[in-house]
């Protein structure tokens, strides 16, 4: 049962999680739900085995050092920390507002904010092209005004990545600023705090761990992301062929190196996500 | 829950309303002196004029009438506070004055009404003028205080001078400043959860008077601590309001509370005003059940002719006050006797009464009584000896007399 819980754990949706982690009351597992729950773990857990039982150990330094490799990988991580930091800039305001105001069709706007979650990044990859791309209804101008192209540039990974990743931020950051007490902003109000002010110094580090959750889940998807990346940006290597592109594309016709390329990216996130989590449950002691 | 003496209580807490005024607590002076302000330089051209705005005295203080409606409830409260006068609003919870509270800060919008503090108006729907919360010279003591967590108890009070445009280092030494005086200086670089109970609300007062407001509202500012605590920050916190130049009104449901550090209350209900005073004026001559029953008295209505009060179809009580019209008669519990038979003593008032509950306080008992025909109900205040005299329990049936000499009538 520990790792299950354990698994159960990492999956950070915010502060929720944290309030309402499962505490065992002692005395036998009922039969029907410990077995889907045993046959569950091993779903999740057997795919990342065979990654490590069939991984190319021998030729694995020969793998990991080619520039190819290397590429991928530092363009994978630039992209994926440019589009949190787009999300960042973006969300947390848009999640403000979400919160901490009324405006007519707010919930609409909510469930439009929402949708690039349910929406296959394929998809939306398209609508980005339609929007944003040389002929697009924004991108036209962008063009012609400021010469700017995005579609088939590393900028344009980061937009994608950044599409897809936003909604989580978002989602997760509103929550937090849900449960916030939004009374210390009428108290910050009261000592002459303006509203801007207000959220500056009193809301937003007392939303930290909020909005840290929803960055690295941002993050991670951003890191993950392939199918808008591929739509919109197409896969030029060096330029707009992250990991997972090359994963997909080394599966093709060097299988080994594909498997080796999914270690790294499996390796990459799971340092990140036990590092951060060490930070929160530092923190999560308020 | 006080019953015990107000009277002394409040005798107190008048006499240190007026008492040492040295400006001790407030922190800095912009805006202390508003008044004085027009007429500064302007002496030599307008010679003998009378100068606008130099009267000080008229204007100075809060005038506010609240208007506050909500569908289901309205609030309609005028209040007027002098400067360096503390006003509390004593209420049962849901009587609004947290809502007053509220709309005096600004966080609450008027639906009716004004709001003027030391002349300006800060707000006044008819005329559309709304100040901003955070642009009134207020502040406020909330409840569970809503000190930041995530600064320390310096950089709480600091947070209002750097609002106000004061620089770090500035800001930090008027916070140091204010928390040396209330002698939080070892706790300065602490942060909110390492706080107790006391020194928070003290870290809470000094950040709210880091900003020199002009108005300070406290809402039920003792009622997060526990008994132990709450004596000594009382006495504190009376002392520094009692220092503080400005307009002090305070919100609790406490009475001992309210006439401890108020000099003025104004008691409130279902959204109105109900009585007014001071605490001694209110502690003699409750107007309402509720006001009675804070300050454990028996309190009737009814219609005096001479030195009787008619207050049931068939009921009347003989008072040692002559009176004509409507009136209050009112008797603390402690003057009522209970006897097993018809009392055949000098008391004139008595009355058949069933017993439907007691509570033993110390040595003495409340015991709470249900008039039997047409009797009143009634709480008494009886020795443990005398209880078990009498063997008196729930449901027994006795016979409750007053002296007129105990009872007070006065004009409804």
């Amino acid at each position: 049962m520990i790792p299950a819980l354990k698994n159960a754990d990492v999956e950070p949706p915010g502060p929720r999680a944290r309030a309402r982690r499962p505490r065992g009351r002692g005395g036998a597992v009922p039969l029907p739900l410990l077995l889907p729950a045993v046959v569950g773990l091993a779903f999740l857990l057997v795919p990342l085995l065979a990654l490590l039982i069939r991984a190319p150990w021998r030729g694995m330094p020969d793998l990991l050092t080619s520039s190819a490799v290397w590429q991928a990988l530092r363009l994978s991580l630039e992209t994926a920390t440019s589009a949190t930091a787009v999300a960042l800039v973006l969300g947390v305001p848009l999640a403000w507002l979400l919160a901490r105001t009324r405006f007519p069709g707010r919930r609409i706007v909510r469930a439009l904010v929402t949708l690039p979650l349910v929406l296959p990044p394929v998809v939306g990859g398209v609508a980005l092209l339609l929007a944003l791309g040389r002929n697009g209804v924004v991108g036209k101008w962008l063009d012609s005004w400021f010469g700017i192209t995005l579609p088939f540039t590393t900028a344009g990974v980061v937009v994608a990545e950044a599409f897809v990743a936003m909604p989580f931020l978002v989602i997760s950051v509103e929550g937090t600023l849900r449960a916030a007490d939004s009374r210390y902003e009428e108290a910050a109000a009261t000592l002459g705090a303006s509203r801007f002010t207000a959220f500056r110094r009193v809301t937003l580090p007392m939303i930290a761990p909020g909005v840290a959750a929803g960055a690295v889940l941002a993050w991670a998807r951003a890191l993950g992301e392939f199918g808008a990346t591929i739509t919109f940006a197409g896969s030029f290597p060096g330029r707009t062929q992250t990991m997972p592109l090359s994963v997909y594309l080394a599966l093709q016709d060097d299988p080994d190196a594909a498997v080796a390329l999914s270690l790294v990216l499996l390796a990459v996130s799971i340092t990140v996500l036990a590092g951060l989590r060490d930070r929160w449950t530092g923190a999560g002691a308020v | 829950m006080s019953g015990g003496d107000p009277g002394t209580e409040a005798g107190t807490g008048t006499g240190a309303g007026t008492g040492a005024r040295d400006g001790g607590v407030s922190g800095t002076e912009a805006g202390a002196d508003a008044g004085a302000g027009p007429d500064t330089g302007a002496g030599p051209d307008t010679g003998a004029g009378p100068d606008t705005g130099a009267g000080p005295g008229a204007d100075l203080g809060l005038d506010a009438h609240l208007v506050v409606d909500r569908g289901d409830f309205r609030l309609d409260v005028r209040l007027s506070v002098a400067p360096g006068e503390v006003l509390a609003l004593l209420g049962p919870n849901g009587a609004g004055k947290t809502t007053s509270l509220r709309a005096l800060a600004g966080l609450t919008g008027l639906t009716q009404g004004h709001l003027r503090l030391d002349g300006q108006v800060l707000e006044q729907p008819e005329r559309r003028v709304r100040i901003a919360p955070e642009r009134r010279p207020v502040g406020v003591i909330f409840q569970d205080y809503l000190l930041f967590p995530h600064l320390s108890a310096l950089d709480n009070v600091a947070f209002g001078p750097r609002c106000h445009g004061a620089g770090r280092s500035e800001a930090r030494a008027l916070a140091a400043d204010l928390l040396d005086r209330m002698g939080l200086a070892a706790h300065a670089h602490a942060k909110p959860r390492r706080l107790s109970g006391g020194q928070a609300q003290r870290v809470a007062l000094a950040r709210a008077l880091a900003t020199a407001p002009r108005l300070l509202l406290l809402d039920e500012p003792l009622a997060a601590l526990d008994a132990g605590a709450r004596l000594d920050v009382r006495a504190e916190l009376r002392r520094h309001l009692a220092a503080f130049e400005a307009v002090a009104v305070l919100v609790t449901h406490d009475p001992l509370d309210a006439m401890v550090l108020a000099d003025r209350l104004v008691v409130v209900e279902n959204g109105t005003v109900v009585q007014q005073g001071t605490p001694v004026e209110i502690a003699r001559h409750p107007r309402t059940d509720y006001i009675a029953r804070l300050v454990g008295l028996n309190l009737y209505r009814g219609e005096a002719e001479g030195h009787q009060v008619r207050v049931g179809p068939e009921f009347v009580l003989t008072g040692s006050e002559e009176l004509a019209g409507p009136a209050f008669v009112a008797f603390p519990p402690s003057a009522v006797t209970l006897h097993r038979d018809r009392p055949e003593s000098s008391a004139r008032n008595a009355w058949r009464a069933r017993i439907t509950g007691m509570e033993s306080h110390g040595a003495q008992f409340r015991i709470a009584l249900a008039g039997a025909e047409d009797g009143l109900p009634l709480a008494a205040d009886l020795t443990a000896p005398a209880v078990a005299e009498l063997d008196l329990r729930e449901g027994t049936e006795v016979w409750a007399s007053v002296k007129a000499a105990q009872t007070h009538a006065y004009p409804a």
